[in-house]
């Protein structure tokens, strides 16, 4: 696979406490990679040293094929995850002096500017200060600032914070616009739902040290709980009885005259055998894997288990709906 | 290199285009134009001729009054009471009525006027009168006045320093004293006007959280040079501006209206007993009139003998040094804390020097070649506002050399240590910070 940006061996201590210790990414060319981890893993220590805000004690980064270079700067756009503007300075010619500090002419960014405006409704504040802004307009004000100069790598940490619904939307379109058109984006973030809806790598870094990395769905294949629930009406049998070895029963319940079960199946069994126990003895209404959520996954890395009792609901948000208490 | 200029551009242009730069651009010169106009506007002012009728039943000092600028005598041979009566007509401003007592009874002289009397003209004729007393006494007691006239001497010493060649020049402490402490107070005002602009402007890129997204354009160190340069270039702007438009001010004035700067000597002193003019009596006069062009013509040789090119180049670098030394510490200063009520407890280490070479001014302009003014002006901290004293009485090139390169050595390691803290400080929040802490930043990679 051909990567845009990897970082080899990344180690950065701070007086007192270790923020990475031998962190290894390779972001793939051309997709979005999710860098995950709860708050204090080490997340902003490493974008703010592949932006080359602060360098690593330790370890080695690559842009492409060649080491990171000060020059990669114009490559790169960024959305800290706590940003802000000059209040007093008016959005146009703020706008036009942060590309310009990316390397993009003023005459160029004015031309490219407008346009982002015209897209985002933001054109009538273009000479109103910043002050002025909604607290939304100025986050969307910071996003075109981010991607005006068409860099090749995009990171956004947290880029959604802060938004309503109708702009994250916005947002998700522009950010799923640029990858088609090319771009790798790097995004951080605690939001597992946006992680499972736009990344197609991660990376999970807790406790200073990387812990989980790989493509979405191979990390979701390997998690798989072999978990199966059924729906079935017309139940002529207890369950207990019609399983044998090969399965373990996690939950059994009843509602609205159907019966729900939860089944486990071991290793090497095919989930069609199960169904076959139940086809000749009940009217199977629904059957589906229980997959873990990148929430699951996610807290089963970190803290070593599955989120206990809220599982009815976390484990998945699809099968939340067939599921009956 | 690039980007900074950029940055020093935004720096620049958003303060100088700010209402309140502007204000005080314009304000600034038209308060000093208006001290060095304003008091003698004010003399010209009450330069109205005023009329004083004298009805002198004496006969005695008819010829001792004669008119002086702003004041005009007529002689009057009626009584007081039609005098009074011409007065209230408008005629005078005033009556001066000398009794036939005056002589014996001064206390019986009379100055009458309807509006409040003109302070000037009163104190004249007091003193024409005085004169006029003196002699005749001196008369009676059979000394000549001209006698006395003769032991009278006056006394002033010219100072003349002398150069290691031999050459003398005459010194004019008074005029380099009052150059050197207004020179010392606007590096002091500058440094301390523009510096805390430095941390207020750090603090704000801070608190704003734009500090991440520049600095993921432009390195640190190009984000704090860029600031101190730029505001640096403003208060410059600002200083020029001044001195350009005061010397427009005052020279445009001073073409308007000449008169206002005409040297006037005093009227008080021209007046004498004899009328004869003997060659005593003549440098009597000559020295009275030097001694009166004392203080302004002391102080235009005295600028005469300042060397101002020197002068000016020095108090250039003295404030460009002195600036960028401490704009560097406030920067490091705006950058390690959160919020502008933490900066109080670094704000004092680095002020005090500062203020310590204000308080040394009185001790350095009374001795500003001793031991203590060497090495004030030496010390990079002190040696901005300190040798600004020193120069109008004349520093050693070898002290000055001193100076210079310390300095500049002195805001280069400020620089770098403030660079050390603000690269670690911007992106640290909510954080106390101490000094341990701040030892740690300066010590990492």
């Amino acid at each position: 696979m051909e990567y845009l940006f990897r970082a080899e061996n990344i180690s950065k201590a701070y007086t007192g406490h270790k923020a990475l210790t031998n962190v290894s990414i390779q972001v793939p060319a051309g997709g979005i990679f999710g860098l995950l981890g709860p708050n204090g893993a080490g997340k902003t220590t490493l974008i703010r040293i592949i932006n080359q805000i602060i360098a690593p004690d330790e370890g080695f980064l690559f842009y492409g094929n060649e080491k990171l270079k000060p020059e990669h700067v114009h490559r790169i756009g960024y959305l800290p995850e706590e940003r802000g503007l000059y209040k007093k300075m008016k959005v146009g010619e703020q706008a036009m002096y942060l590309a310009q500090l990316k390397g993009v002419p003023a005459h160029k960014s004015k031309k490219l500017l407008k346009e982002w405006f015209e897209k985002f409704d933001l054109m009538p504040w273009w000479n109103k200060k910043v002050e002025e802004l909604s607290k939304g307009m100025a986050q969307k004000v910071q996003f075109i600032i981010t991607v005006l100069h068409k860099p090749d790598l995009l990171i956004f940490d947290e880029p959604f914070s802060g938004f309503d619904p109708i702009n994250v939307n916005l947002l998700k379109q522009e950010i799923l616009k640029l990858r088609d058109e090319g771009a790798t984006i790097i995004f951080s973030t605690h939001n597992m739902g946006s992680v499972e809806e736009l990344c197609d790598h991660i990376a999970l870094i807790n406790k200073s040290e990387k812990i989980l990395d790989g493509n979405v769905r191979d990390i979701k294949k390997e998690f798989s709980t072999n978990i199966y629930q059924l729906e079935l009406a017309n139940l002529k049998q207890p369950i207990e009885q019609l399983l044998d070895h090969r399965f373990e029963l996690i939950r059994s319940g009843a509602h609205n005259g159907l019966m729900t079960a939860r089944v486990k199946i071991a290793a090497g069994t095919n989930s069609n055998e199960l169904l076959q126990l139940f086809l000749p003895t009940a009217h199977v209404v629904s059957f589906l894997e229980l997959t873990p959520s990148m929430n699951d996954i996610f807290i089963k890395t970190v803290t070593g288990k599955y989120p206990q009792e809220s599982s009815e609901y976390e484990i998945s948000e699809s099968a939340n709906d067939c599921l009956a208490e | 290199m690039n980007k900074i200029t950029t940055i020093i551009k935004r720096e620049y242009l958003s303060r100088v285009k700010k209402r309140s730069f502007i204000v005080m651009t314009i304000l600034g010169p038209i308060l000093l134009a208006a001290l060095m106009i304003g008091p003698a506007l004010i003399a010209v002012m009450s330069d109205t001729d005023y009329e004083v009728a004298i009805v002198d039943d004496t006969h005695m000092f008819y010829d001792a009054f004669s008119d002086t600028r702003n004041v005009k005598y007529t002689h009057l041979q009626t009584d007081i009471d039609s005098a009074l009566e011409l007065m209230r007509n408008g005629k005078f401003d005033a009556v001066l009525h000398i009794p036939e007592i005056a002589f014996q009874a001064p206390s019986s002289l009379r100055l009458f006027s309807l509006k409040s009397v003109n302070f000037n003209a009163k104190s004249h004729m007091e003193s024409v009168l005085k004169n006029e007393y003196e002699s005749l006494k001196l008369t009676i007691a059979g000394i000549d006045p001209e006698v006395l006239m003769a032991v009278e001497t006056r006394i002033n010493i010219n100072a003349v320093r002398m150069d290691k060649d031999g050459l003398e020049k005459t010194d004019y402490p008074e005029v380099s004293m009052g150059l050197g402490f207004v020179s010392g107070l606007l590096i002091y005002m500058f440094i301390f006007l523009f510096g805390s602009q430095v941390l207020r402007g750090v603090l704000e890129e801070k608190t704003s959280r734009i500090v991440e997204i520049i600095v993921s354009s432009v390195k640190p160190f190009q984000l704090m040079m860029g600031k101190v340069i730029g505001i640096g270039l403003v208060g410059l702007t600002q200083f020029l501006i001044w001195v350009v438009l005061t010397f427009a001010i005052v020279g445009g004035v001073r073409t308007a209206f000449p008169k206002l700067f005409q040297f006037t000597p005093t009227e008080q002193v021209h007046i004498t007993a004899s009328q004869s003019l003997n060659a005593e009596e003549l440098q009597r006069q000559m020295e009275t009139v030097q001694m009166q062009n004392t203080t302004a013509g002391q102080i235009l040789e005295g600028l005469q003998a300042i060397n101002f090119p020197v002068m000016i180049l020095s108090f250039l670098f003295y404030f460009i040094g002195g600036y960028l030394l401490y704009a560097a510490l406030f920067a490091a200063i705006g950058s390690a804390v959160d919020n502008e009520a933490d900066t109080q407890q670094f704000m004092l280490p680095v002020t005090i020097p500062l203020l310590f070479s204000i308080v040394m001014m009185q001790t350095i302009i009374q001795n500003p070649s001793g031991p203590v003014a060497f090495w004030l002006s030496i010390i990079p901290l002190t040696s901005p506002v300190i040798m600004m004293i020193r120069i109008p009485f004349g520093v050693p090139f070898i002290d000055l050399a001193i100076s210079a390169v310390l300095l500049v050595l002195g805001f280069i390691f400020t620089t770098w240590l403030a660079a050390k803290i603000y690269r670690t400080g911007i992106l640290m929040y909510g954080k106390k910070i101490d000094y341990a802490e701040l030892w740690k930043w300066i010590k990492y990679r």
